[in-house]
C-alpha cells in the first residue's frame, strides 16, 4: 500500500479496481495544520481526468501493471506505434494517453509499455533522454554571464529553457522525470 | 568532457541576492538590539505537534522549529533573540516546501504579537525599500499598515462554510487551505489572526475572547510566510495542551513523542513574550521574483 507521503506525479494508483495514474500533483500545509495532496488524476482506461484532494492518513493501492519491453517506431494518424520486441505484436498509444511523454519519444527508442489486461494504457521512459535542438536562438556575442539562459525547442517539438551557449543541432541530454535540460551530449 | 551543472549555473544571480538578503535580516535585527543566537539542531523532544512530523536521528530529533530552546533562554532573562537556522519537518515537499529548510524566528519579551506584526512591516520595508514588491507579475503594496483579518471576519468573508460548522466537523484547515487562502486579497500583505485555541499549542489564549489564541499568520502574494503568537507561560496548561496533541496523535495512528520536559520546567519563569517563525526560503522566492522554492535554494533533496 502506499500512503499520503508516497504521491507524485506518475505514480499508478488503484482506485474503484481501475489503475489511475497522477498527472498533476500539489502539496498543501495550512499553517500548523494538515497536510492536503491534491492530485490531478487521470483514469488510464477511459481517459478521463479529474481532481481529488486526499489527507495525511489515507492509503492507496498501487496499480500493478504488467510491463512490457518494447521498442518505439513510428507516429501515424492513429498514434504513437510500439512494438513488443519478443512477439513483434504492435500496439498503439494516443497522443492524449502519452500526455507529455509524447514529447520524448525518439524512433527505435527501448520503452516499457504498460499493459492492463491486453490493452497498452501507458508508458514507462527512461530518466533520461538524448533529444537535438532545432531551434534556438544564436548566442549572444558578449553574452558571457555564467547562468543566462534561453527557450530552445528539440526534435520531439518540445521546448524548454537551455544555458545561452547551447546551439542549432545541439544533442542534449534532458531528465524526463523534469523536463529540464542535463547538459550537452558528446558525439 | 563533463560539462559544469547547469542546475546550478543558473542559480547563481538568485544564490548572490540570497545572501545578501540573510545579510540584511542580521543587520536588521542586529540594530535593534536583538541578540543572535545558535540552539542544537539535534534535540531529545520537539514540542509535540499533531500535524508536524519531525526527522528521528539516532533516538533523538531534528528540530521542527528552535522554539523550545529560544523559550528556555527567553525564560532565563535574555529580551530579544533571533535566529537563522535549519529545520527539518518530514515529509513536506511542494513548490512552498522542503524537507529542510531555513527558518528565521524571533523573540520579544514584554510585549504581545501585534509588535511582532509591526516588526514584519519594518522588516519587510528594510528588505524591499521602494515599498513595492513584484512577484510573478502582481505589485504588492508594502505601505504599512497592512490589513488584519480575524479568522472569523475571513470565514464570513470567504468562506461557503461557517466556522462553528468546520470547527464541529473539523475541516477547518481544509477550509483555510482550499476556501480562503486563494481568495485573500493579495494587493498588500494579510495578517491572518485570532485562531481557534484548538489550533494553536503553545499560544496564549486572548484576555478578552479566551475561545482564541493571540496568534497569526502572515501572508504574502497567497503565500503563508509567517506564523506567530503570544507565548504561553503557564506550565500547566502548556503540560495539557501538550498531551492533548500526543493523545490525538496517537489517535491518528502516528508515532508517539517524548516530553520536552526542562522546556515544562522553566516556562514557570518566561515573562509575557511573543515569539514568530518565518520561512526564510520563502521570503527570499518573494524578494527574488521565483514562484518555486526549488530555485532559491543551492541543492533540492531530489539533485542530492
Amino acid at each position: 500500500m502506499y500512503n499520503c507521503s508516497d504521491l507524485k506525479k506518475g505514480l499508478k494508483l488503484l482506485i474503484d479496481g481501475e489503475p489511475h495514474v497522477i498527472v498533476n500533483y500539489d502539496f498543501t500545509k495550512p499553517g500548523k495544520g494538515q497536510a492536503l495532496y491534491k492530485c490531478k488524476l487521470r483514469n488510464m482506461i477511459t481517459g478521463s481526468l479529474f481532481d481529488r484532494t486526499y489527507r495525511s492518513g489515507e492509503s492507496f493501492e498501487p496499480a500493478s501493471l504488467e510491463e512490457r519491453d518494447m521498442q518505439y517506431l513510428y507516429q501515424d494518424d492513429s498514434g504513437h506505434v510500439f512494438m513488443d520486441k519478443k512477439s513483434y505484436e504492435q500496439v498503439i498509444l494516443t497522443e492524449e494517453t502519452l500526455g507529455d511523454d509524447k514529447y520524448f519519444l525518439i524512433d527505435n527508442m527501448d520503452v516499457e509499455i504498460l499493459m492492463y489486461g491486453e490493452r497498452a494504457i501507458g508508458i514507462s521512459l527512461p530518466n533520461f533522454v538524448n533529444l537535438r535542438v532545432t531551434q534556438s536562438d544564436p548566442w549572444v556575442k558578449g553574452d558571457t554571464a555564467a547562468g543566462n539562459n534561453k527557450p530552445a525547442t528539440v526534435e520531439t517539438g518540445y521546448t524548454l529553457q537551455v544555458p545561452s551557449f547551447v546551439e542549432e543541432g545541439t544533442l542534449i541530454q534532458i531528465d524526463t522525470r523534469t523536463g529540464s535540460y542535463v547538459t550537452r551530449v558528446k558525439e | 568532457m563533463v560539462e559544469q551543472n547547469w542546475q546550478l549555473v543558473r542559480k547563481q544571480d538568485t544564490l548572490i541576492k540570497r545572501a545578501r538578503i540573510i545579510q540584511q535580516i542580521r543587520a536588521f535585527f542586529i540594530e535593534r538590539d536583538f541578540l543572535e543566537v545558535e540552539t542544537p539542531h539535534r534535540i531529545p523532544a520537539n514540542a509535540p505537534e499533531l500535524f508536524i512530523d519531525a526527522v528521528a536521528s539516532d533516538n533523538w530529533f531534528l528540530q521542527t522549529s528552535p522554539e523550545l530552546c529560544m523559550k528556555r533562554l527567553l525564560a532565563a532573562g535574555y529580551p530579544l533573540l533571533f535566529q537563522i537556522c535549519r529545520c527539518w519537518r518530514e515529509g513536506e515537499r511542494s513548490k512552498t516546501h522542503l524537507p529542510e529548510y531555513t527558518m528565521l524566528e524571533w523573540y520579544r519579551s514584554h510585549c504581545d504579537y501585534h509588535q511582532l506584526m509591526d516588526d514584519c512591516e519594518k522588516l519587510l520595508l528594510h528588505l524591499c525599500p521602494d515599498n513595492v514588491l513584484k512577484w510573478q507579475g502582481k505589485s504588492i503594496d508594502l505601505t504599512p499598515p497592512w490589513p488584519r483579518i480575524t479568522v472569523a471576519e475571513a470565514f464570513k468573508l470567504f468562506s461557503p462554510i461557517s466556522l462553528e460548522t468546520v470547527l464541529e466537523t473539523d475541516e477547518f484547515d481544509t477550509t483555510i487551505a482550499l476556501k480562503i487562502e486563494p481568495r485573500l486579497p493579495q494587493d498588500k500583505p494579510l495578517f491572518l489572526t485570532e485562531y481557534p485555541v484548538k489550533y494553536a499549542s503553545l499560544a496564549r489564549k486572548k484576555p478578552a475572547d479566551p475561545h482564541v489564541a493571540e496568534r497569526f499568520e502572515l501572508y504574502i502574494g497567497g503565500i503563508e510566510i509567517a506564523n506567530a503568537f503570544s507565548e504561553l507561560n503557564d506550565p500547566d496548561e502548556q503540560r495539557q495542551r501538550f498531551q492533548l496533541e500526543e493523545s490525538q496523535r496517537r489517535a491518528a495512528g502516528k508515532s508517539s513523542y517524548p516530553t520536552p520536559k526542562p522546556f515544562l520546567n522553566e516556562l514557570a519563569t518566561l515573562p509575557p513574550a511573543a515569539g514568530i517563525a518565518l520561512g526564510v526560503d520563502r521570503l527570499i522566492m518573494l524578494l527574488c521574483d521565483k514562484n518555486e522554492i526549488d530555485e532559491v535554494v543551492t541543492f533540492i533533496p531530489e539533485q542530492l
